[in-house]
Parts: structure tokens; sequence; C-alpha cells
């Protein structure tokens, strides 16, 4: 898709989904939110439920060879399709005979487009999850793996009904809807000859499957007809049947925020419920049809998902849609715009690439921000950022050198293969540009603002001309800081790295020199280096091999400082988040933990060393004053948000925090052209929050530099770093 | 709190009506709670649907014609307030899923507090014995169609009936 295209497309489902879809999952989310936070062992649940799945996958080839023994033991077949012709010759030979078939839920079987196949060969295939029954009436495509008509208001269900139905009445209620859906559906459970359901779980020691359903579609798919054929994808067996425990405990939590769902079906099929002849006299227990039952296994990329390191955790995902429910850009547009070929949200670019291929992941994967709130919310644990990164970094690598590269050649010192999008090589090169900008600063300011430019860095890099770009400072953080004089080792009680990241050096130097205020009156001397930019900005265009030397280069520059003792303290949390997160998958284990360990945000340091000495808090500028503090997105993954609100109200500010995911400007996704209306669609709604009655007189405060670009835009009262606020004053 | 209470509590929270009954107590309480025509299939100790209006063995018919449906449980889940539904030659699994009303019949001593406990029972019934079960947790429900609706596909409504000796 062009970039225009992708705009328009955008644009349209903004229109026309977006408000549905994020009414769905707001409740799903906040759902969530409030049924894990009942969970005393939720984090001890989640942990073993990686550890079953890590043992599931690296057993995948032994356990599906166990499974296949039990279920052939209890009677039932197994057929090992390796892709998704092969699946569907199998079912439709099974199916051959049927008139109809009874579907359940199943993502597994959208992949493979097994009613297609089945109708192809004259079989009437019936969707029976309600959701999925209004997609298949309106032939439209699942918009999220778990509700999959959540784009679709009731209004335009029952008008599509109505028209599709000719009911006697024309439905409106959702009670009535339901009502006329069970009626219909009953009967073509009824009638049908197969029986297909999904499988969320397989049990490898016992045959046994366990499907999460809430309105019983599944059960009667299960044993209403006769034949019943389960169709699931090998990355569901476990090993063990208590190794469902945690699983049972956190898919509908995590889902859609319910405790549990209403059935939770153990299948051991084929199931002694006797058959049962709709229409007959005769009593159940003379019944004497026998059941048949197939177990499709799926492979269809998985296999070579497990050879790929990076891939692999994708297979532990049990698609609970947790990470589509959280994530703000899907919240405003679903998974129409957010998904590929089958499967939608953060984790669909893992299974896009690993079961269709690379081109349909390319298609959405630059929705995902990074903004790592899927993260914690994943209960599997899944990095999904990490696996968006890594895709997007392939797609990159896959692509054409673009005729404009030598424009920004000079721009771009990075470790990347022609090929990378040139709006990614600009965002993600971002240091090198700010610091030529800042050399010419004011002329560089006063240039990029005349139309020629505009038109050119839209043209040429997709920069939405509607966005302010940011104003290169004539003075940078670190020129002010060498020329002045700091705290002297002796007058110190200890010393600190002030990590100078790209924006806080050449764009708003104001919360630097606000931070190296606070902590030399709170007795920290401070250390500003020249250190290389920290790897953010490529890898958030997934360059990594530019974000990984750009590791090398901070970590070297930082050895000595963390030899010396020295903390390391960040004041752009995104930063941060790469010392403490991503530098895992670039650094040895020891480099990794000694400077994860010794690196701070600078809100959360201040607040450790006033909690310690409560009596410096004098130095601090106090309150009473009324703020409103939108955290960061990574910061609060990282648990902590909650330090800088603390730390205000310990200070006596009255603080309004936001509630909101993400502001919708993510680093320099809302720069792009082809995302700049969501970017601003996300960002109303923080807008909303802080723009509410009795609010407008808060100070605005955040802490993540994109945050405040969007801030800025969004709101008439310009938005400061918490530091700046409680800085000791300069009198 | 104890377990029966715990139980009791969490089917209050998910609008499924509990009535606590000694086993002499059973078949008028039953009279009261079903809603005729009624089939059913169980067997438990304590209990038993001889002599109530509950229809035993019953046919399709009398299955898709029936307002209720009365099945045992082999425990309950005191957290959760959910029931484990086993299925049975006897037709359980359509009794208790095809009628408007199920009622649900459970021994107090089955009742156990957690999913771990649950679990951990159904590793050596079911998976053992390679069974099928339902953990059933309230009605059948959805949101599909644009709000919360009772009664998707499964029951409307279920009542659970604790016998406790
Ligand atoms: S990646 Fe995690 S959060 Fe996303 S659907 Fe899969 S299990 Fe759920």
């Amino acid at each position: 898709m062009s970039t225009d295209d992708k705009a328009a497309h955008i644009r349209r489902l903004l229109d026309t989904e977006g408000d549905s879809v994020q009414a769905n999952t707001r409740v799903f989310n906040q759902g969530r939110y409030a049924a894990t936070e009942d969970l005393e062992d939720y984090e001890e649940l989640k942990d073993r439920a990686r550890e079953i799945k890590e043992e599931a996958i690296s057993r995948l080839p032994e356990l599906i060879e166990e499974l296949t023994e039990a279920v052939e033991e209890n009677g039932g077949h197994v057929y090992l399709a390796s892709d998704a012709a092969d699946a569907n010759r199998y079912i439709t030979e099974v199916a051959d005979d049927a008139e109809t078939l009874v579907k359940s839920k199943s993502m597994t079987s959208e992949e493979i487009d097994v009613n297609e196949a089945l109708e192809a060969t004259g079989v009437d295939v019936y969707e029976t999850d309600l959701g999925e029954f209004v997609i298949q009436v309106a032939e439209e495509s699942p918009s999220h793996i778990v509700g999959p008509a959540i784009h679709k208001s009731r209004e335009e269900i029952a008008e599509l009904f109505n028209r599709e139905f000719e009911t006697d009445e024309p439905l409106e209620t959702a009670e009535e809807l339901t009502m006329f859906a069970r009626e219909y559906l009953g009967e073509r459970v009824k009638e049908a000859d197969v029986g297909m359901t999904g499988a969320n779980f397989l049990v490898a020691e016992s045959g046994t499957m366990l499907l999460v359903t809430s309105e019983g579609n599944a059960r009667k798919c299960a044993v209403a007809p006769d034949t019943h054929i389960a169709v699931s994808g090998v990355e569901k067996v476990l090993p063990n049947f208590e190794d469902l425990q945690p699983f049972i405990e956190l898919i509908a939590r995590s889902g859609t925020g319910q405790d549990l769902t209403s059935y939770m079906s153990l299948l051991t099929p084929p199931v002694s419920t006797p058959t049962i002849e709709f229409g007959s006299d005769a009593p159940l227990s003379e019944a004497d049809g026998d059941r048949d039952f197939h177990l499709v296994l799926i492979d269809n990329g998985r296999m070579a998902m497990r050879e790929d390191p990076e891939l692999r955790e994708t297979l532990y995902c049990i698609r609970c849609g947790a990470c589509a429910n959280v994530c703000a850009n899907f919240q405003h547009v679903g998974g129409h715009a957010f998904g590929g070929e089958t499967y939608s949200g953060g984790i669909a670019t893992g299974w896009e690439a690993g079961v269709h291929g690379q081109e349909s992941a390319g298609e959405f994967n630059d929705l995902c921000t990074g903004c790592s709130r899927c993260v914690n919310q994943c209960p599997v644990k899944i990095d999904i950022p990490w696996i968006n990164e890594v895709v997007r970094d392939r797609i990159n690598r896959g692509e054409a050198p673009s005729e404009f590269d030598f424009l920004v050649e000079g721009l771009t010192p990075d470790a990347e293969p022609g090929g990378v999008s040139l709006q990614k090589r600009f965002f993600g090169n971002f240091g090198t540009v700010a610091k030529l900008g800042s050399k010419t600063a004011p002329v560089s300011n006063w240039l990029a603002e005349l139309p020629p430019s505009r038109w050119a860095m839209e043209k040429v890099l997709q920069i939405d001309r509607r966005r302010d770009l940011p104003k290169f400072a004539d003075e940078t953080l670190q020129e002010w800081f060498l020329a002045r004089e700091g705290l002297s080792p002796t007058e110190a009680d200890r010393e600190a790295v002030l990590y100078p990241d790209t924006y806080t050096n050449y764009i708003s130097p104001e919360r630097g020199k606000a931070a190296v205020r606070t902590l030399e009156s709170l007795g920290v001397r401070v250390l500003l280096p020249d250190l290389p930019e920290s790897g953010r900005a490529p890898l958030s265009q997934g360059m990594l091999s530019t974000a990984r030397e750009q590791a090398h280069e901070t970590y070297a520059g930082l050895a000595e400082h963390l030899d010396a003792g020295r903390d390391v303290i960040a004041i752009e949390p995104s930063d941060l988040a790469m010392f403490r997160g991503e530098y895992e998958k670039f650094l040895p284990e020891a480099s990794f933990d000694r400077l994860s360990a010794a690196s701070y945000e600078i809100c959360e340091y201040v607040y450790g060393l006033v909690t310690n000495d409560p009596e410096k808090t004098d130095v601090l500028t106090e309150g009473p004053g009324r703020v409103a503090y939108h955290s960061h997105c990574q910061q609060r993954t990282m648990g902590l948000g909650e330090y800088t609100e603390t730390l205000l109200e310990d200070l006596n500010y009255d603080v309004l925090t936001s509630t909101v995911e993400c502001c919708g400007m993510a680093g320099s996704f809302g720069y792009k052209e082809q995302y700049y209306e969501l970017s601003m669609d996300v960002g109303y709604e923080l807008e909303d929050e802080f723009e509410a009655a009795g609010q407008r007189d808060r100070t605005v405060l955040a802490s993540g530099t994109s945050c405040t670009d969007q801030l800025d835009v969004l709101l008439e009262r310009k938005p400061h770093h918490p530091i700046e606020l409680i800085a000791p004053d300069l009198g | 709190m104890s377990t029966v209470d715990t139980f009791e509590n969490a089917l209050d929270g998910l609008a499924v009506e509990t009535t606590r009954l000694a086993p002499e107590a059973f078949e008028g309480v039953l009279e009261e709670v079903i809603e005729k025509p009624a089939v059913g299939t169980l067997s438990m100790e304590s209990v038993s649907l001889e002599g109530t209006p509950v229809a035993t063995d019953p046919t399709p018919n009398q299955l898709t014609e029936s307002v209720t449906g009365v099945t045992g449980a082999s425990l309950g889940i005191a957290e959760y307030g959910s029931v484990v539904l086993p299925s049975t030659s006897g037709g359980a699994e359509p009794v208790s899923l095809f009628c408007d009303l199920h009622v649900v019949v459970v021994s107090a001593e089955d009742i156990v507090p957690d999913m771990p406990t649950a679990v951990g029972t159904m590793a050596t019934t079911l998976a053992d014995g390679r069974e099928s079960a339902i953990i059933a947790t309230g009605p059948s429900a959805t949101a599909d169609m644009g709000a919360l609706v009772r009664g998707a596909h499964g029951p409307k409504r279920v009542h659970v009936l604790v016998i406790e000796q």
C-alpha cells in the first residue's frame, strides 16, 4: 500500500469502525485490569504459564507423538497437516458425505480458509459463535481475534439481520438479536452432519482438549453431530493435564476480563455422550450411533517458527487478545488495519510472518510503535514489541533501495543495507539529524519551516506537514554544562552520569538543566559525558544492526562510570527502557545486569534520594499546586510512573494522572504522514482527560519527549517535564 | 467463611441462585425449583430423581422440548462458583446444555476451594479415565450483539442445589 493509500485506509476505518472498536476494546481492557488486579498470584501464574509453554514448544515433536497415541487409543484419528491445502484436503474428505457443518470459533480454521474449501465441495458451513455468525452473514473478516465483530455496533447488526433474514418483526435490542441467532443456529446445529471446533489447548498425556467459550456453541458443535473435527495449530499441545490450570485461570481474565468464561470444556473425544438423533422418540440410552473424532493438527509454518529464535516465542501465544485490547493504535482502528490475512493486534506480526509470510506482516507491522504497554499484559510474557521490531528489520532488508537514498546518505551513518525506507532511516538516525540541525540553529529551524522544505520533507520522507517540527536549541545541554561549574567531588555524597539523550541535549535542554540543578542540590555530583545514542530510535524503525551498534557503544561509554560506582540517570524513559530492557538482547549478560541495575529514571532517582533523607525535600520546589500528569508508556511498563506521582504528591501537589495507554505520538510515529490522523485520534483521548471541566487550570506535566510534543499540539497549556516543576528555584 | 459459603457467594455474583438442603428435602425443593417439562440424569448416592416430575433417560424430542434440565456436578469450585459437569453415557452433557433452565445438584463435600485443587482432582478422574467434563461458571452468555445477554446457545438460567448431610 502506498503512503497515501494507507492514510486513506486508516482514515476510512477511523470514520466507520473506530467508534465500535474503541468502545469494545475499552471494555475488554478495563475488564482485564480489574480482573488481574484481584488475582493474588497473577505474576506467578504468568511465570508458570510461560514455563509450561517453553517446555511444551521445546518438546513439541515428542508431545505431538504422545498426543497422537493418546487420541488414537481413545478411538479418534489424528492428522498432521503440513499446510492449509493439506489440512483442507483431509477435512473435505472427512466431511465428504456431509450436507451441513456447524462450526465454533477458531482462528486456526480462518488461517486455512476451511470454510471456502468446504463450500467448494458442496458442504454448507455455519458459524455458530454469534460474533463469527455476524461476520459470516456480512461477508466480512474478523476485526479482533477474540471478538470478531467488535467493529459493528448493535444498530449495524440489527440492520444486517433485518435485511438478510426478513424477520416478521424487525429486530432491535441485543436480547432480540441474540435470541434470533440462538433459534436460527439452534436449528442448524440439529441438522448438521459434522461439527467443527478449534482447540485452545491439547493435553498430550490424555488426548484431552480444552475449549474456552461462553456461549455454549462449541459444546453443541462437539456433541450434537456424530462427527467432530477439531482443527488446531500444533503449538497448542501441553504435556500434562495439570498444566492447564494456569491457563484456565489466565485466559479469560486476560482476554475479556471475566474470571472464567461460562464454559471451559475439557473434552477427551470421542466423548461418552450418546449420539443424538434429533426428532427421535427413542431414549438417549438406546442411541447406537458411533462417534467419530478427527483431530487435524496444523503445521503451516509453525515448525519453522520453532526453529527461528526470534519468532519462536510467538508459539507461546494463547490468543487471548490482550495485546490488541491494551494497544492505543488498535483501540482506534481495530484489526482491519492492525492485522494481516488472519491475525490482528500486536502479536499478529509474529503469526502472519510465520504462517502467511512477511508480506502479510508488512501491511500493518508499522502500527506497533513499540510503546510496550502489551508486554506486562501478555499471560505468557511474550516480548511482543521485540517481535515487531525484528520482523520490521527483516522487511526492511527485503526491500529494494530507494532512488532517493543519496539524500539521506550523509545524515545516516547507520549500519543498515539499502532498502530501509528513507522515512525510517531519517527517524532511525534522528540523533545525527539533531546534531547537524543544532549546529546550524536557528538557520535550520528557519529553513525547515519554509514551505518548500516541508513539501520536500513530506514528499521524500513522508513527514506530515501538519506537524510542528522540533526546534533546535541555540545552546545544547552539553554546551551549557561545560560552561559552568558543578559540585566538586568533595562536596558530593555520590556521583551520577546524566544521560544526555538527543531530545534533551539538542531540543529541550531546560529539562536537563532542571535535572542537573536538582541532583546537585541533593548532593549528587553530575557528570555529563559525550555518549552515543541509546539505539532506541533505530530500533523503533526496525534498524536492528544500528541499534545493536549503538548499544555496544553506549555501554562502552558508560562502563568506566559503572566501574567508578556512578549511577546512570535517564530523563527520557524510552532510553531507560533500552538500558533496562532491550539491552538484554544486545549486550553480554554481565554488562546488561550491571547497567540495568545502576540506571534510573530521573524522578525515580530523586524519589529515592528524598526517601532516604526526607529533610532533603526542602531544597525542592513544593506545592501547593494542581498538576495533570501524563506518564510515558514505557515508563509505566517498567512500573516507574508511580515514583513521579508519589514524589509530586509528597511535595504537596494535587495530581491528576492520565489513564490512556498512550499519547498517540509514540516517538516518530505521529510525524509520519500515513499515521498522522491516527496519532491525533489517539491523542484526543488524552486531550479529553486533561481538558475536562474543572481540570483546565492544572499545570501539564509529561515525562516523555514525544508525549510532550503531542500535548503541546493538543493543549493550549505548555507541557513540562516534572523535574522542571520541582527543581530548586533559580533564585 | 466456609467453603460452601464462598461457593454460594461466588454464585450470587454470577446471578445464579443457590439452595442448600438436606437430602430428605430434595424432592420437595426440586419440585419448586424446576419448571416443567423437565428432563434429567443424575447418579448420586444421597439423592435421586426417582419419584420426581423429572423425566429420566429422555428422548431427543423431550430434550429439546423441556424447559428444565437437571444434572449432577462432580465438583464445585468455591472461589469461582463453578460446577464441574461430567459428560456421561446417560446424556448429562446435552441435558445440561439444551434447556433454558439448568438445575445442578452438587454435594457439599465435593466443593473444593480453588482451581488448582479442582484441576488436581480432575487429573486423576477425568484425564486418567479419559473422560470429559465442562467447568461451567454461570449461565451461557454473549456480548457479541452489542450488550451482555444471558442464554446465547446454552441455558439462560442456572440454579444450584447443594446437598448438605
Ligand atoms: S501475544 Fe500474549 S497478549 Fe497477545 S494474544 Fe498472544 S497470549 Fe494474548
